[in-house]
């Protein structure tokens, strides 16, 4: 490995590569579904028919018959479980139908391809209910959360609506995201196996912890019964974040079959099981100064969630972080309906409320007549606006100026719809970013091997992030010793007790009991040869800082005005993220990110069907996830930020960032081509030129 | 799991028989489709009939300068060769611009023109669908069919046809060679698939038994202008909002050949006659484009979410008949 060797104390930032990388390359990496153990079988999912109801019965007559088939687990007669915390996970434990998708029936067999025969010869019987699949305008049954994202679900300061209305320059917008679904590469999948009352369940997960806690409550277990493998994820982006219906139906079938079982959800399937970016309509408020300083910000959110649980996206929550107003707003409102359950998906909460509040704050620029970024920049706030701290650190400014040099920002014509290149319209936009940072404690462990090499121990998920190389990093650096010397030990319940990646907290909340753990071996070597670090009451103490990352990102566009097609000429990303801790693997986070923002603005949607309750767009040929060909020149960068309000090491989380105002950043670029506020995300051809058409 | 016979005939003739002699038997070359649909439930044939070893898979220059393509030809040979994309460089494009390298490599060209619609609720067995099973109602009819037809359609069904490279076999003239128990017959390709009517379970003019042997480029599109251009969600990999295939010969300013085709309005390649009419004989100018698209489009019939299909084909058209037409000689 080139590029690797960090002597004494500069590991850390190196641009290591991906200790796993060749394993997945050539296939030797095994995921959740590949643990092929003796005697192993395979179990498919019954989806229901049906958007509300109760199951009435279900013949499994059919399916038994076939040939290899062992079970059909039923709601009648699946093994029971403990209620759980989280409805989703109650599978087959009652008749009751809230979504059409919902798991009714599981039917197992010797092969993957008889237990979907199988499935398929599964008679289900309904009773039906009306059902009410919205629109959430209006609404009747809609209500305001106490809580959104773990926040209050309203902060308001000041007279708002007073202060709006007396305002000299306003702006009233209403933006729209669709329903968006995570869609990773390797599908929601579990393989579980019974040894007497030991649980083994290999899975899918951003979080083996909490998955082996999660079954330990619902099948009525010690934890230490249960081991909880997930050495290889291949993508969750937030929808493994939680544990999902696979995991306990691998448990419960094979529980019941006496024999391992595979669950890997199929692609279809997933869309309503597993979790979406709730679809949100954001009124957008926005009144000031003519010299751009904000007197009146009113950011109203109204989403969806099922009737299985209240899921809030918080869209809300950046608008009490951003700029400085003196009356604030920022208020959700969240409407139950028959419909699957929304959940995380890569920056939930900022992604779509940057959208609406970084377009509302391009469009109030349009009306001031002041540079976009000028205008943030006169906004800057010296405390956070929602909560009064002072920030641990902030440079979205200097993203802003950074960007805007590297980019070619300078200069440019602010006029909209006059660049035209043959039937091209072309345009540029900015949009700022923020993501909070958060760290939750962790336990890890540090040995020292006879031979001078080091092992970590952390129950780390690598969901393609690159957990395994940073934290190897971190160790080198803290036991101040070759990158080579020290191993990493992650995916496995076996290890230290962790918590999820996710939150962009991963490597902040694991990197600092490993730190902790080696600073201490190294300090301390008779303490050796293992040292055990607990970061409970340090790395949750309340800080007295408001800590986010921030970052800045361009985008120019070529709009085509005979079909409307919107491409991407050129995309920029810099980053105020604390210390980067992996050149190479926080590049590609950041990227990769702005490449799933490029699909939220673009290409992506999930459309809810009000007929049936569920998304048509069940694979990936119909669910647009960008290109390589929608992907042109990409560029992400970063400032470097010395925090020391943090962790030890001085990072912010960098998985999320990426995403957040990627999206604004091509809409305010598309409104510069074209003169037009498209304010529905995504901007495909057919809205493009609808909006081309009625203009022309 | 559901059983079915494989059969890898040895010539043809074997293959035919084997065909009609067994209802619900389907012919097996790339897969690209048809596995999927075996995955999804929503094919369940008794046999498969492999016909990816025939001898079908060659690209032959007839004396009469027409072109004859084997059925199993790939789409990225047909799309990569030389005499296509010189005389007929629609068909080139239209290859390149259906679904993505990987898929280019196995799909063929017979099974390129029998793929069935992608439309979500033919694929999705819990929901209705008349072209699945008839009788059942459709599901996008009022459901989700922005991607839906606006020509053509019927109560029964609004699915498109979802291939690139019909739609510019359909405006070059070309024919599909059909190899049935009662010998060799040949439909236009613009005649082959059917408009879904009372009997959207067909798609085709295909009788049972018959097999396609291969398409044929006519010598008369030879050489003549053509283009095709599609608008997609995504730059790759996806199917046509709108497409159109233009060919278009012009002598001194007045259209001496023409034929023009749309992709992604209706439930077959859209051969657009009224507009070839208008055009003629008329003089090669944007306003005669302009109302002889109009003509076709007049027909259209937009459901509750696609009308700016109708605006896109139109501009899609114009946009390549004028790209087409050389420019106006200076007087």
């Amino acid at each position: 490995m080139t590029g690797t060797t960090g002597t004494t104390g500069t590991a850390l930032g190196a641009p290591a590569e991906r200790r796993e990388g060749r394993q997945k390359v050539t296939g030797a990496a095994r995921y959740a579904a590949e643990y092929t153990l003796p005697g192993r079988v395979h179990a498919w999912p019954v989806p229901a028919a049906v958007t509300r109801g109760r199951v009435t019965a279900v013949d499994t007559s059919a399916a038994l018959a076939l040939p290899g088939v062992l079970a059909v687990l039923t709601p009648f007669d699946a093994p029971r479980l403990a209620e759980p915390e989280d409805g989703t996970l109650a599978v087959l434990q009652n008749p009751d139908v809230p979504h059409r998708g919902w798991c009714v029936a599981l039917a197992v067999a010797e092969t993957l391809e008889t237990a979907r025969a199988a499935a398929r010869t599964v008679r289900v019987t309904y009773a039906t209910a009306p059902h009410d699949t919205g629109p959430v305008e209006g609404h009747p049954g809609g209500y305001e959360p106490q809580e959104a994202g773990g926040q209050p679900g309203r902060v308001e300061h000041g007279d708002p609506e007073a202060a709006y209305a007396a305002a000299e320059v306003r702006v009233d917008v209403t933006y729209r995201v669709p329903p968006l679904h995570n869609h990773p590469m390797e599908p929601h999948a579990s393989t579980a196996h019974w040894d007497g009352d030991r649980l083994t369940a290999y899975t899918s997960s951003q979080g083996g912890t909490t998955v082996r806690s999660v079954l330990a409550q619902l099948f009525r277990l010690p934890e230490e019964r249960i081991t909880v493998v997930a050495e290889h994820v291949g993508g969750g982006f937030g929808s493994k974040g939680t544990p999902r219906p696979d995991v306990v139906l691998a448990a419960l079938a094979a529980r019941h079959t006496g024999r391992p079982v595979t669950v890997a959800y199929p692609r279809r399937y997933l869309p309503t099981v597993v979790g979406h970016r709730a679809p949100t309509v954001q009124r957008l408020r926005l009144g000031a100064h003519p010299d751009g300083r904000l007197t009146a910000l009113l950011h109203d959110v109204t989403t969806q969630t099922s009737r299985v649980k209240e899921f809030v996206e918080y869209a809300g929550v950046v608008s009490r972080v951003m700029y400085a107003t003196p009356n604030l707003r920022s208020v959700h409102h969240v409407v139950p309906l028959d419909v699957p359950t929304p959940s995380w998906m890569r920056a939930p909460g900022e992604s779509p409320g940057m959208y609406a509040l970084e377009s509302a704050m391009d469009e109030l620029a349009d009306a001031l007549g002041v540079d976009p970024v000028e205008l943030r920049v006169r906004n800057e706030p010296e405390r956070e606006p929602g909560s009064g701290k002072p920030f641990s650190s902030r440079h979205v400014v200097e993203c802003l100026r950074e960007g805007a040099r590297r980019f070619g920002w300078t200069g440019r014509d602010p006029r909209p719809g006059v660049r035209r290149e043959g039937p091209l319209l072309i345009g540029t936009g900015v949009a700022a970013a923020t993501y909070p940072v958060q760290v939750a404690p962790s336990t890890a462990t540090a040995e020292a091997r006879p031979d001078g090499t080091f092992v970590i121990r952390v129950n780390a998920a690598d969901i393609g992030t690159g957990a395994r190389t940073v934290l190897a990093q971190i160790a080198a650096d803290a036991l101040g010793v070759p990158l080579e010397r020290v191993r990493t030990e992650v995916g496995h319940s076996d290890l230290p007790p962790a918590p999820l990646a996710g939150g962009s907290m991963g490597t902040a909340s694991w990197g600092w009991a490993v730190h902790e753990a080696c600073t201490r071996l190294a300090a301390h070597p008779e303490e050796g040869p293992t040292v055990r670090a607990d970061t409970t009451g340090t790395a949750d103490a309340e800080s007295p800082y408001a800590r986010h990352a921030f970052g800045a990102h361009f985008a120019e566009v070529a709009v085509d005005t005979v079909t409307g097609e919107v491409r991407v000429c050129r995309l920029l990303g810099v980053f105020a993220a604390g210390r980067i801790l992996n050149a190479r693997t926080a590049r590609s986070q950041f990227t990769g990110a702005m490449v799933m923002g490029l699909g939220m603005a673009l290409t992506e949607h999930s459309t809810l069907d009000p007929a049936f309750g569920d998304f048509p767009e069940a694979d990936l040929a119909s669910y647009h996830v960008p290109v390589h060909a929608d992907v042109p020149g990409i560029e992400a960068d970063w400032i470097d930020e010395h925090d020391t309000h943090l962790n030890p090491m001085g990072s912010k989380g960098i998985g999320e960032i990426g995403i957040v105002g990627t999206a604004a950043a091509l809409g305010n670029a598309v409104h510069h081509a074209t003169g037009i506020r498209f304010r529905t995300l995504p901007l495909t051809p057919d809205r493009i030129l609808a909006g081309l058409l009625s203009e022309g | 799991m559901n059983g079915f016979g494989y059969l890898r005939p040895g010539s043809v003739q074997e293959a035919v028989e084997a065909h009609a002699a067994q209802p619900g038997a389907r012919y097996l070359a790339g897969g690209t489709n048809l596995v999927d649909l075996l995955k999804l439930g929503v094919e369940r044939p008794a046999l498969l009939i492999d016909i990816g070893r025939l001898p079908l898979n060659g690209i032959q220059e007839l004396p009469d300068g027409s072109l004859r393509v084997g059925a199993t030809v790939r789409n990225s040979d047909l799309a990569a060769d030389p005499r296509v994309r010189e005389r007929w460089p629609a068909l080139s494009q239209a290859l390149l611009a259906g679904a993505s390298a990987q898929l280019r490599n196995a799909a063929t060209t017979g099974g390129n023109l029998l793929q069935r619609t992608r439309c979500p609720y033919f694929q999705d067995l819990d929901k209705p669908c008349n072209k699945r099973e008839p009788g059942s109602g459709c599901g996008a009819r009022d459901g989700v069919h922005r991607d839906h037809a606006v020509l053509g359609h019927s109560p029964q069904c609004i699915a498109t046809h979802p291939s690139d490279m019909a739609v510019a076999l359909a405006a070059l003239d070309a024919q599909v060679e059909l190899y049935g128990t009662d010998g060799t017959r040949r439909l236009p390709v613009a005649d082959f698939h059917r408009l879904p009517g009372e009997h959207p379970e067909r798609d085709t003019w295909i009788r049972p038994g018959e097999l396609i042997t291969g398409v044929l480029l006519p010598a008369a599109t030879a050489g003549a202008p053509s283009a095709y251009r599609k608008a997609r969600d995504r730059a790759s990999y996806a199917f046509a909002l709108a497409s159109v295939a233009v060919l278009l010969r012009v002598a001194d300013g007045v259209v001496d050949q023409v034929g023009v085709a749309f992709g992604g309005l209706a439930h077959r390649p859209w051969r657009a006659r009224h507009t070839e009419l208008a055009l003629l004989g008329a003089p090669a100018t944007p306003a005669a484009f302009e109302g002889a698209v109009a003509l076709e489009l007049a027909h259209a019939e937009p459901l509750r979410d696609n009308a700016y299909k109708v605006s896109l084909a139109r501009n899609l058209a114009l946009d390549v008949l004028n790209r087409l037409a050389p420019a106006p000689a200076v007087a």
